[in-house]
Formats: C-alpha cells, structure tokens, sequence
C-alpha cells in the first residue's frame, strides 16, 4: 500500500469521444492487486495524475469490464491533457474519495434528478444506478439543462431513459431561438415547476453551476420540498482529497472529506453566501 | 531528436536574462539536445531570420530598431516569451516615461546628434502579442526550465502571481519591514525570486513586477508612517517595473510636487 | 511523585549535555535579522541572554537588558510549526519506465529534535496541528514522522507582550501540558519540572537540588504577572457574532482597504495548515516531483475554479481568515483556531490587528 499522498500507476483500456471537448475514459490500475481491492460508491471521486503536470479531482461515472470510467472536460492545463489521451497513455491515479449519493435511504421514494451544464457526471452515475435497481424507488424525474439542445450529452442515453417505466425526462435549453421536440425554454429551474412529484416524498439530487443550483433551491423550496430531502455535489479547489492541503473549505465543511456531496439544509448558509 | 526550436533575442536590455540561460549549467547542455537554438547570438549564433517555434525576447522597446525588430521576430515565431522586467514592463529605462529624458540625456551624454530613441520605453507586450510573460530582473532559472518543460509538454507553465512575502515565510526569513522598518515591497511583488533580497535582510525592490491584488495604497502608508520620507517612498515604487500601473499610480500618490522639488 | 528539581543557573548546559547524549539535535533560540527564531544549536552557550522582544502591530525589536536570563522574551518568530508542517515537503516522485509510471514515497527519517524554549501557546497550537494532521482518515504520514521524533523543553512565560492575549484563549501563559519538561526561569536558576516519562527520565539525569518553599512562590509571582496582558478575545467561541458579521460585506470592508492580502499572518500563524501541491520537473522531465508548500487563503490560486476565484476580493479573503481562525475552527475541531499568541498581529506589515477586527465586528453585529 502507498502513503495516502502517492498515486498508483494504471492505463487508459479505451477512450470514447462524447463531444468535441468531453471524452470518457476507461482506467485499469497496472497492478491487479490494487485493481482487485479497488471498491467504490456512487458519487465518489478519484485522483487523476498526468506525468510531469499534476492531479485533478474526478468523479467516477461507472466500473464496466473492470474498467473505472471517468467522463471528464477539457477546460485547463490538466484536462485539457486527460482528455487528448489515447489507449495505452499511462496515468497516475488514487481514491476513491469522499461520501456517496444516498441512494439507500431514498428507497421507497420519488428521486428527482437536476443537472446542468456538464455538471452531470456525478448525477448520471447515481441514475444509472437507480435505473439499475428500478423497483426500490417510486417515481424518476430526470432535468438536465444547457445552453444549446446540441450541448446535451448522450442524447440517445436519455431517449432510452424515456423508456423506463414511470420515468419522467424533461430537457430545457436556455440560450435557444427555437427548441427542439419535447424540450422546453429556459432554466433548468422552469423544469422543477412542470415535473409530477411528491414534494413530501421525493429525495432530489443536484449537481451544476452554482447559480443554477442557487436558482433551483429556491425553485424546489417554492415548490415544497424540504431542504431536509435535497443533496447535491460541490466543487472546490483540490490539492489533496484527504482533508489536509484546506483548499476544499467551504466555511466549516472540507468538499474532499465532509462531502462532495451534501444534505443542502447541512450546509445551506455556506453556500448561499457568495465567497466562502 | 530536438523537440523544438528556440531564439533569444534582445532588444533594448543590460543581457542579464539572456545570461540565465548560458548559467544554467549543466542545463544549458540538456535545453541544447532538447531544441534547437537557432539564434542566440550571446551564445555565438546569429541567424536573426530562422523561423522558430518558441522565441525568448528580452529588452523594451526603446528604438525605431527595436520596433522593427520585434515585428519581425513575431512572424517568424510560433509562441513569443517575454523575458525580463524590460521585455515585460518596459523596464528600469521606463523611468524615462516619467521624466523628461530629453532633458536627461543632455545630462548624461556630451553630444546627443547620434541618439536615435524614442519618447518611452515600451514593453514587447504594446507592440505585439506576446503568448507568455516570463518576469524578474534578471528571470529566474528555476523558472525559465519549468517554462521550457511545460511547452515541450504543450501546456502553459505553472507560474505564481502570489507575493514575495509567501516565498519569504517558506524560506523562514524573518520580516525587514516588521524589524528594522525597511522599505519592503514583497506585499505588492509576484513572487518567483525565493525572496532573494529579504534572504539577504534587503527589503524588495520588485524586480518580478506587480504581484495579484497588489494593495500599494495601504503599503505606502504604512511606509509613510513608518518615517520614510514620501518622496523616498515615492521612488521605491518607480524602480526597476515603474512602467507598471499599479506603483506609477503609488509613485504619483507620494511624490512630492515637481515645484518643491525644483526649489 | 513530584518530579521536580532546581538547575543551578551555571548547570543549564546540563540539559543540552543530556539531550545530546540521548541523541537529539537541540533546536533553541536564536537572533535572526533582529528577532529570535527556532535554530539548531550547537552549546547552550549559543542562546543569547538578556535579550527581552519589544512587539506590536507590525512591529518587532529586540532589546538587550542587563540580566543573564536566557527566557525572557516572549515570542519567536515562528512557533513550532516549521519543525513539524514544514514550508516545503516533497511527497512523492514519478518516473516512466517501461510499461507505466513508477510511483516512489518520499520518506525521510528525521532527526530526532529537542526543542528548547517552547511556550503554552506553541504547545496549544501543536496540538491543534497534531489534530488536523495526524487524526483525520489520513494522517499525514510527513508530519507524523516529524512529530514523534520530537521532545519539548517548554518554559513558562514571566511576561508577555503587548501583542499576546493566551489568557483569553485559554491557552497561556502558563504550561499545562504536552511538553516533556517545564521550565521556570529564576535569576538564580531553573525550576525544571518533568510532564512525561522521557520528561523524567532526562530529569533523573540532571545535577537536580531540591526544590525549596522560595523557589515555588517566586516563581509562581513570575507566572502571575505574565497574566497581565493588554488584549483580550470578546469570547472563546465567537460563531454567534462572526456568524452575524459574516453576511454583511460592509463589515468587512474598513479592514480590506488596509489588508495587503500578504497571507503573513497566515504563514506564521502556528494553527495555520494550508498547503498547495507543485508539481516539479528536472529540464530533461526524466521525473516528476509533487512538492508541498505551505499556502494561504489570501491567495488567489487557494479558491481557484476553472474560469474564477471564489474568494477574489480582499474583503473575502480576510473574512475567510478571521472567521476561519476565531469562528469555523469551533464546527471543524471543537474549538478556536487562535491560541492568543499575537504572530499575526506583529508580523502583519501594516499591523492589522485580528483582536482589534474581532472586537470591531462584535460591536458592529451587537449594535446593529
Ligand atoms: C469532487 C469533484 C469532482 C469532479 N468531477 C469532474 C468530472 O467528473 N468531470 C470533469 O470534467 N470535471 C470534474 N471536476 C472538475 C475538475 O476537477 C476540474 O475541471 C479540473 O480540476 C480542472 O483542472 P485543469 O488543470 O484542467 O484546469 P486549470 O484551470 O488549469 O486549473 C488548475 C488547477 O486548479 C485546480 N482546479 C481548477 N478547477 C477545479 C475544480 N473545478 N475543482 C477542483 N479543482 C480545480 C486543479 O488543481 C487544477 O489542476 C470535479 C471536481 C471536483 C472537486
Ligand atoms: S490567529 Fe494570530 S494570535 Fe491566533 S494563533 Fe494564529 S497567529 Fe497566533
Ligand atoms: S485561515 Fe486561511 S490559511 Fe489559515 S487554515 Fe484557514 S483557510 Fe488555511
Ligand atoms: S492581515 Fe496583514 S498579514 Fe494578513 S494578509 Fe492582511 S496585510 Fe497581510
Ligand atoms: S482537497 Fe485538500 S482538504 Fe480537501
């Protein structure tokens, strides 16, 4: 076993192109032991490791044919790099880290699902596992915003969840003359006005820009639902992942150890201040 | 197998930071089998012309020469680093900006006929666009490889715009201003020397320039307060990165009006 | 058993003599650039006497009385925690070799240090460092190897300085506990009293005399006056008006125009623990080296997100600073951040004064 700092080393088996700047990558530790002993949950992170550049937080999406897959974004120095990566690169990775969606306690319960942005990674991991296990839960609604219906990915991912029986899809674009069939205009906010679920009864995952989670709190509040019964997934500046570096504050919770996913009434105040 | 290939030019400058490069030491010879240097011409090669990938420019822009000069060396590189408080600020010669240095050069030179410079010393950054801005007087060693590394590796370095006093408290110095109420200007410095002044017990002088969030109206007061003379104060801020805003808006702040001075 | 004995004033060097015989290396103090600091030394004739610190908001000097005191000061430059959390850790090495990356730990074995001189306020912060480093679900394996080949001489305060306020935190002037020996300072000599077995073990080992009535009074009057100090905290847990002051940005402001957003007080605040991971290559990139250095919220690269700061203005990131110390640290290890020993008030450049803003913003939430 390393120390907690030290990556293990592991390869990218595939890697699949979602949009022009969004890949998924399938990862394998080098060593089978490690890989063997790897366990994780739903909404749980890693540590990625690009030689010679440095570690970023991502979350896990899926663990298909012993691959852990990780959807990721081209957006700075180091992602930009994750992402150009071909099978066979080698990478440094270690985790998992943090809590998990609550999938659990949720059973027997509507589970409400709100994204935005590319902000769905983690959320999509918690539906398709829900998905997986239809029967534990009531009804499913599932609210994915962008800016542009072209944004959205895995399309088709989500013509197939229209499928599942008593799962309720609704897609808004909000910088869009003209939506396509079947979606709606605007913020993912005027999704939550239209959707069928029992706000007494409902257990509502969230993950996506801070405005519009802002906005949707505000919007699920109108709409009765109990902070009580909300989480969602928060980002911080990582240096480490194990409670120590202190970047990951956001006022009295750390995002890598208390979280990165929340019981919104447990950490309200902070969040909705601007500047913690 | 060169990766890529390298120019250092300078323009209006002293060389300093072009001699980091040649004091590199054993890394001189590791940078020379990881590119090719097609023009250094301290080092010995002249080839003002070649097309290059990456060119290190150091100096201001002083001259009618330099502005041509720096026209050309941007076409024919692919990425332009600025190298040098002169390349990126304009320089210890940017003082003249301030002044009138018409009335200085008749000070210092006995015929000015051959003079041939411009009103204000400019950094590269006015003229052309500059890709990266590598700072210090002169730049740091430890700096310029981690530059050189990350674009072999085809990303932007890593490189800090916190202040001096950060690398002053890792390198376990004990504070000049706070003990012998020195002029110091770490607080409003980015970074990148290892607080080589303060390591000495000399207060900083800004050589890597103009730090984030750099708060030179709180600094100057408390320096005021401290009992140094304004127009001390005045000029610590206009030394070697004067062409900065932030200390040309502190220089105008504290220095005592040209009548007074006059008399 | 009362594990007590006095030193002769000329025997002193007897704890470095035994010290070293145990194998530790003595860290005590020493003057640098007109301060005292924590150093390696040599004898114990390297530890300046007579020397008393003078401090106040951004302001530190030395002075030289005309005692042979050894301990009169009150504050070092930097406490404990460079010895332990140190500036620059390097943590691991990566290579490319043949069919992966090669990851290697850095592990160091450290020297075993004494250290010297160490006050209540070090020692209080020490175990707050040794709470975030060592008793999270991963304790740092750097600090730990550091911390346990430590032993602590802490000597009790006989006076204080303008800047400290220990009484009100709860965390001085005396010591209390978690140094292996205690030290009063008489002109006389020292009383030399054991608070662990290794702590006795070296007592055991010293040309101890007994300890008489007078010793114990005089010091204890010693003690009593360095109760005397000028600033104060409102209070030990400050959440409620913080927690008031934290939504008003206008509370903030005064302090943000003076703040040079330095991160001094941060980086010599012994409680502080941030650090930023850099990642290091040699020109050739035949490895790559994570090195950790220490870090502050006054930075903007601390709250950095792909396209923006969170806490970008100097309102924030003071804010930040203060609420975390005196208000966040009681949700975070069941108490306050601050251990009174004023570093932050005196090394401040422009000599803000964290007890003055804490006061400031009590007054302004209770009037409002
Ligand atoms: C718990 C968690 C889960 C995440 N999951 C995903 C995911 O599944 N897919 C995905 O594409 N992105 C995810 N992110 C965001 C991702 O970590 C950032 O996009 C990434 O760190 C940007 O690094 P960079 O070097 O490319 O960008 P730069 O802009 O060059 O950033 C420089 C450095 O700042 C830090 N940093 C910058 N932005 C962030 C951020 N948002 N979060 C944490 N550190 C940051 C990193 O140390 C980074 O190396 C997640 C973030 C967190 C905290
Ligand atoms: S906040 Fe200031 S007084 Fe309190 S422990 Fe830190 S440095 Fe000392
Ligand atoms: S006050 Fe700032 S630097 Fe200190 S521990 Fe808190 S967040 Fe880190
Ligand atoms: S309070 Fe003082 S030491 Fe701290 S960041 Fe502000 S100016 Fe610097
Ligand atoms: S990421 Fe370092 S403490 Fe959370």
């Amino acid at each position: 076993m390393n120390d907690p700092w030290t990556p293990y080393s592991a390869r990218v088996v595939e890697r699949v192109v979602e949009t022009p700047d969004v890949v998924t990558l399938s990862l394998r530790f080098t060593d089978p032991e490690v890989q063997q002993q790897y366990r994780f949950a739903c909404g749980q992170f890693n540590m990625l490791y690009l030689f010679g550049l440095g570690e970023v937080p991502i979350s896990i999406m899926d663990y298909q044919d012993g691959c852990l897959q990780h959807t990721i974004r081209a957006v700075g120095r180091v992602s930009r790099k994750l992402v150009a990566l071909e099978p066979g690169a080698m990478i440094g990775l270690r985790g998992p880290y943090g809590n998990s969606w609550p999938l659990e306690a949720a059973r027997g319960r509507d589970l409400v699902f709100i994204t935005a942005g590319l902000g769905c990674a983690p959320v999509i991991a918690a539906i398709r596992r829900a998905i997986a296990e239809r029967d534990a839960y009531r009804r499913l609604i599932i609210m994915q915003g962008v800016k542009h219906s072209e944004d959205l990915l895995w399309q088709a991912q989500y013509d197939r969840w229209r499928e599942v029986p008593d799962c309720e899809v609704l897609l808004a674009a909000s910088e869009e003359a003209k939506v396509p069939f079947a979606w709606s205009l605007g913020m993912v906010t005027t999704l939550i006005d239209k959707a069928r679920f029992d706000p007494l009864n409902s257990t509502v995952m969230m993950c996506g820009p801070e405005p519009m989670m802002r906005a949707s709190i505000r919007a699920l509040e109108n709409n009765g639902v109990a902070m009580d019964n909300c989480y969602f997934s928060l980002e911080r500046n990582m240096q480490c992942a194990l409670g120590l570096c202190g970047h990951c504050q956001m006022g009295s919770p750390f995002i890598c150890k208390n979280g990165p996913i929340f019981r919104v009434s447990d950490v309200r105040d902070w969040f909705l201040l601007e500047g913690y | 197998m060169a990766q890529a290939s390298i120019a250092v030019h300078k323009l209006t400058s002293c060389s300093g930071c072009q001699s980091v490069f040649l004091n590199l030491g054993d890394d001189l010879l590791v940078l020379n089998e990881l590119v090719e240097i097609s023009h250094f011409i301290e080092a010995g090669l002249n080839n003002f012309d070649a097309e290059v990938d990456i060119a290190f420019v150091e100096g201001s822009i002083t001259t009618p020469d330099d502005e041509a000069r720096i026209l050309k060396v941007r076409e024919r590189s692919r990425f332009v680093v600025a190298i040098g408080a002169c390349a990126c600020s304009g320089g210890v010669q940017a003082l003249r900006n301030v002044k009138d240095s018409v009335g200085w050069a008749g000070a210092v030179y006995a015929d000015t006929e051959y003079l041939d410079s411009l009103a204000e010393s400019r950094p590269v950054a006015q003229l052309v666009k500059v890709d990266l801005e590598l700072w210090g007087c002169p730049i740091s060693g430890r700096q310029l490889i981690a530059t050189v590394r990350a674009l072999l590796q085809g990303v932007p370095p890593v490189l800090p715009t916190e202040k001096v006093c950060q690398e002053c408290k890792r390198a376990g110095n004990v504070c000049v201003l706070v003990t012998k109420a020195a002029p110091c200007l770490g607080p409003v410095t980015r970074a990148g020397c290892g607080a080589l002044c303060p390591s000495f017990g000399a207060p900083c002088y800004t050589c890597f320039g103009a730090s984030e969030q750099p708060n030179c109206d709180s600094l100057g007061e408390r320096l005021v307060g401290l009992g140094i003379p304004q127009r001390q104060v005045a000029e610590r801020f206009v030394s070697i990165s004067s062409g900065l805003e932030p200390y040309q808006k502190a220089w105008a702040r504290w220095r005592i009006p040209a009548k007074q001075l006059d008399s | 058993m009362d594990q007590s004995v006095f030193l002769p004033q000329g025997d002193f060097g007897q704890i470095f003599e035994r010290l070293r015989e145990a194998g530790y290396r003595v860290v005590g103090p020493a003057e640098q650039e007109g301060a005292l600091t924590y150093d390696v030394l040599e004898s114990a004739d390297d530890i300046p006497v007579g020397l008393v610190d003078r401090q106040a908001p951004g302001h530190y000097r030395l002075e030289q009385q005309n005692h042979r005191r050894r301990f009169d000061w009150v504050g070092t430059a930097q406490g404990l925690k460079p010895w332990l959390f140190v500036a620059e850790q390097p943590l691991w090495v990566a290579r490319e070799v043949e069919g992966g990356l090669r990851f290697e730990e850095v592990r160091e074995t450290p020297v075993p240090t004494a250290v010297i001189g160490v006050r209540a306020c070090d020692l209080a912060a020490l175990a707050l460092q040794d709470r975030h480093f060592l008793d999270g679900d991963y304790p740092d394996p750097h600090y730990r190897a550091r911390r346990e080949s430590l032993l602590l001489v802490a000597v009790n305060c006989h006076r204080s300085a303008d800047t400290c306020f220990c009484v009100s935190t709860g965390d001085g002037p005396e010591v209390t506990f978690g140094a292996d020996l205690v030290l009063d300072e008489l002109d006389q000599g020292y009383l030399v009293k054991a608070g662990s077995e290794r702590g006795a073990e070296l007592l055991a080992r010293l040309p101890g005399r007994p300890v008489r009535g007078w010793h114990k009074r005089r010091a204890k009057a010693l003690r009593k006056q360095a109760r005397t100090q000028q600033r104060a905290l409102p209070s030990r847990d400050l959440r409620g008006p913080l927690y008031a002051a934290r939504d008003d940005m206008r509370h903030w402001q005064p302090v943000a125009e003076r703040c040079l957003t330095c991160g001094n007080c941060a980086a010599v605040c012994p409680t502080c623990f941030c650090h930023r991971v850099d990642e290091e290559s040699p020109l050739d990139g035949s490895l790559s080296r994570a090195v950790r250095r220490w870090d502050t919220c006054f930075n903007d690269e601390h709250s950095y997100l792909v396209g923006h700061v969170v806490r970008k203005s100097a309102e924030h990131k003071y804010r930040q600073w203060l609420t975390h110390k005196l208000a966040i640290w009681h949700d975070q290890y069941d108490r306050s951040g601050c251990t009174g020993c004023g570093r932050c008030i005196t090394w401040c450049p422009v000599g803000i004064d964290i007890v003055e803003e804490a006061e400031r913003l009590c007054r302004e939430v209770g009037e409002s």
